[in-house]
This record gives C-alpha cells, sequence and structure tokens, in this order.
C-alpha cells in the first residue's frame, strides 16, 4: 500500500510542478472550447447541436497530449526499474500512475468543461452532467492512454504510434460521452460510458504493465 | 538503518549465457556471491556487465542458465540497482526523492534525513534534483542503498561522477555492507577501494 501512495503522490507533485504535464492539456481544452464558439458564429441551433461533439473531440485530444512521457521519462532516466524492485504488483502502480493523472488533468479538464459548456451555449441544467461524463470519460482515456504509453515508452517521438494505438479505442467513450448532452436519449449514453471507461481502467493498466515488461527486457 | 541485522542472502550465476538481440555477449558464466562477498565485474565496454546485473536483477531473461538466490523469497524484493542513470526527477527535492524511495521500497521514511546525512547532502536537502551536479546526483542515489535495506546490490559503475570524498563514502558503505553479510556485485572500471572477494574479468 505504502509503495502505491508512494508512486500516486510523486506522479500527482511531478504534474502539478513546473513544466509538470496537468497545465498545458487543460489549457488546450480551454482554449479550444472557448475559440469554437468565436469561429462558430451567433448560430445557437449550430452550436447547441456541435458543441457536445466538439467538447469530447478537444478532450480525448487534450487526453492524448498527456501520454507520450508518461512512461518515456521514466524509461530514459532509469526510474522505471525502480517500480520493478517494489512489493506492489506492476499492474497496481501503473494504476496508481493514472489515478494521479487523472486526479491532475482529468479533473481539472471535467471542471473545465462548465465554462466550455457555457460557451457552447449549453442549456444550464445540463452543465452537472457535462461535467460528471467528462470526469467518467478522461478515466476511460486514461485506462487506455496508458496501454499506448507503456507500447511506446521505448519509441522515439511516440506521440503518432501513441495517437495510432488509442485513437480507435477513444472511440466509444467519444460516442457515448457526446450522447450524453442528448436530452432526448438522457441516462443510456452516460451508463454506457461509464461502463467502456470501468473496462478500459480495469484492462489498461494490466496490459500497459505487460508491455512495460517487455521494455525493460 | 538496524546495524544489528545480520544478512543471510546469497546467490549463484550458473552457466549464464546473455546475449543482446542476435550477438551472444558471453557464454558459460559461473560463480557464487555468499554472504559478504563482493564480486567486481570488469571489462572492456560493451562486453556485457550492465547487462549482467540486469539479468541478475530478474530485467531481463538470460539466453540460457540461470541465477539461483538463497535465503530470498523474493528477488525483486531482496535487491537495489544502482544503474548508469540515477532515477532523478528534476523538478523534485533531493528529500522527496529518497522518501519516494523509502515507500516504494518499503523502507522507512523516517530515515530519509539520516541517509541524506550520511551521503553529505543534508545541507541542499531541499535543492531540486535539477540543480545537483553529476556527482551530488550520484551520492543521492548511494542514499536510497540506506534507505530500504537489502541484502543484494548490484552496482553499474557506482563510482562515476563521484569525487575523492565520494568515494571514500562508498568505499565506507560497500564495507559496513559486507560486514553485516550483504553482497555487493559492481561492474568497475578503476577500484573502488575495498578489495573484492572474487574479480570476474568478463572477455566476448
Amino acid at each position: 500500500m505504502s509503495a502505491l501512495y508512494a508512486v500516486f503522490r510523486r506522479e500527482l507533485a511531478l504534474a502539478w510542478s513546473a513544466g509538470g504535464g496537468a497545465i498545458a492539456p487543460v489549457g488546450f481544452f480551454l482554449g479550444a472550447t472557448t475559440l469554437l464558439p468565436l469561429a462558430i458564429g451567433a448560430d445557437h441551433e449550430l452550436l447547441r447541436k456541435a458543441g457536445p461533439p466538439l467538447v469530447w473531440v478537444a478532450a480525448a485530444l487534450a487526453a492524448l497530449m498527456t501520454l507520450e512521457r508518461l512512461f518515456q521519462a521514466d524509461l530514459e532516466d532509469g526510474s522505471l526499474e525502480q517500480l520493478f524492485l517494489c512489493a506492489a504488483p506492476l499492474e497496481l502502480i501503473v494504476l496508481a500512475k493514472g489515478a494521479a493523472l487523472w486526479l491532475a488533468v482529468g479533473v481539472p479538464l471535467a471542471l473545465a468543461g462548465a465554462p466550455a459548456a457555457i460557451a457552447l451555449q449549453a442549456p444550464t441544467a445540463l452543465i452537472p452532467l457535462t461535467v460528471a461524463s467528462l470526469a467518467v470519460g478522461m478515466a476511460g482515456f486514461i485506462g487506455v492512454g496508458l496501454v499506448g504509453a507503456a507500447v511506446s515508452a521505448g519509441v522515439r517521438r511516440g506521440g503518432v504510434l501513441i495517437a495510432l494505438i488509442v485513437l480507435p479505442f477513444f472511440a466509444p467513450l467519444l460516442i457515448f460521452g457526446a450522447g450524453v448532452a442528448d436530452e432526448v436519449q438522457a441516462g443510456g449514453p452516460f451508463f454506457l460510458l461509464s461502463g467502456c471507461a470501468l473496462g478500459a481502467v480495469g484492462l489498461g493498466p494490466i496490459l500497459a504493465a505487460a508491455a512495460l515488461r517487455i521494455q525493460a527486457g | 538503518m538496524g546495524g544489528d541485522h545480520h544478512f543471510q542472502a546469497s546467490l549463484s550465476v550458473e552457466r549464464l549465457t546473455l546475449a543482446r538481440g542476435q550477438r551472444t555477449l558471453f557464454s558459460n558464466l559461473s560463480f557464487e556471491a555468499a554472504p559478504g562477498a563482493f564480486v567486481e565485474l570488469r571489462g572492456p565496454n560493451g562486453v556485457g556487465k550492465t547487462t549482467l546485473l540486469r539479468a541478475i536483477a530478474g530485467f531481463l531473461r538470460p539466453a540460457s542458465g540461470r541465477v539461483a538466490f538463497a535465503h530470498i523469497e523474493e528477488p525483486a524484493l531482496a535487491l537495489h540497482f544502482l544503474a548508469h542513470r540515477d532515477g532523478l526527477k528534476a523538478p523534485l527535492d533531493a528529500r522527496a526523492h529518497v522518501r519516494f524511495w523509502a515507500g516504494l521500497l518499503g523502507g522507512r521514511s523516517d530515515a530519509a534525513d539520516t541517509a541524506l546525512a550520511r551521503v553529505g547532502l543534508h545541507a541542499i536537502a531541499d535543492l531540486p534534483a535539477r540543480v545537483l551536479s553529476q556527482g551530488q546526483a550520484r551520492r543521492l542515489s548511494l542514499a536510497r542503498l540506506l534507505v530500504a535495506e537489502r541484502p543484494l546490490w548490484l552496482l553499474d559503475e557506482p563510482a562515476s561522477g563521484l569525487d575523492t570524498g565520494g568515494r571514500a563514502l562508498l568505499a565506507a558503505l560497500i564495507d559496513e555492507h559486507r560486514a553485516r553479510g550483504g553482497v555487493v556485485i559492481a561492474a568497475v572500471h578503476d577500484d573502488l577501494g575495498p578489495g573484492p572477494t572474487r574479480a570476474i574479468e568478463l572477455t566476448p
């Protein structure tokens, strides 16, 4: 337990430190979602329809931004090996890293979904649901992303490879996430989104740990 | 740091053959390391000293042969691996590193300051790793050996970057560890100070 807590705390400290990975993706998400209405113009009906999908595309791309250095930095500076020498299973260590990333990036980004929804003319009643679904969706994105980040940890400029690996698996989260804001089918998409995210969070660390063991060998 | 603790762990490398890609580095290497042993690995660059240490640590699978441990339940929890790279994160300070290692490797985080003082970094415990010199970074790595008690030390050119005082410190740490029954296996180019119980010259 203390090994997992140590990893979780360190990742959180790194993400929030100067030059850490938390600020850029949240900034990107806020920037993209507040610029969109300016680009689209004053067509309220169009904004209302295009808003949720665009928010989710921005969230998916912001999640992608955090992944490239997630394990690569550990592999390069030699701290990955230390993770093999602790009492906790590597799968749980990876999960702890993912949980820290979610808290450092996923939660702030979900909260940034509120101003984004307002900028995109979403009904105010939908804002809490948007924030909740983004928080769940970010957990799913990170779960999938752990695998892509682990597989490409040894690849220079591995960002493109990560995108190729994870974007197809982002699709279900994106589809159900954007569907949550659709008043006609409220409820259903949120549960489907949660199911997909849970699957990603459960399977992602197992596959990522397997990939990391190969990277170290 | 529990000075009265006496380690019993030992290991033997049995007919080990290691390969990197398709190329065989060396074959049929055998040696034993009893409690208190200090094994030096020597040989030209690229001969496979680091690869051998990594194989003993269990990070990679040998092409043939095996590494057998005695009085050790789980090798990964019984060894320290000090690699070329110190595993430091630029924004975090020295104390945060030692506390992290204590938590990760099953040591005591209240021993962090004692360990930092021992390696001579107490005065700069609050400085981020990015401003540490190469020798200071190496000293910080040495603190990892102190903060979690483990019987088997695998050291990959541990003296690189260290000044005279640092080398004396390293020699003292190795002596103390051996006195407690610990095993040290180190890849070296120059003598570390303590006389090895066994020097192995790796040849291609």
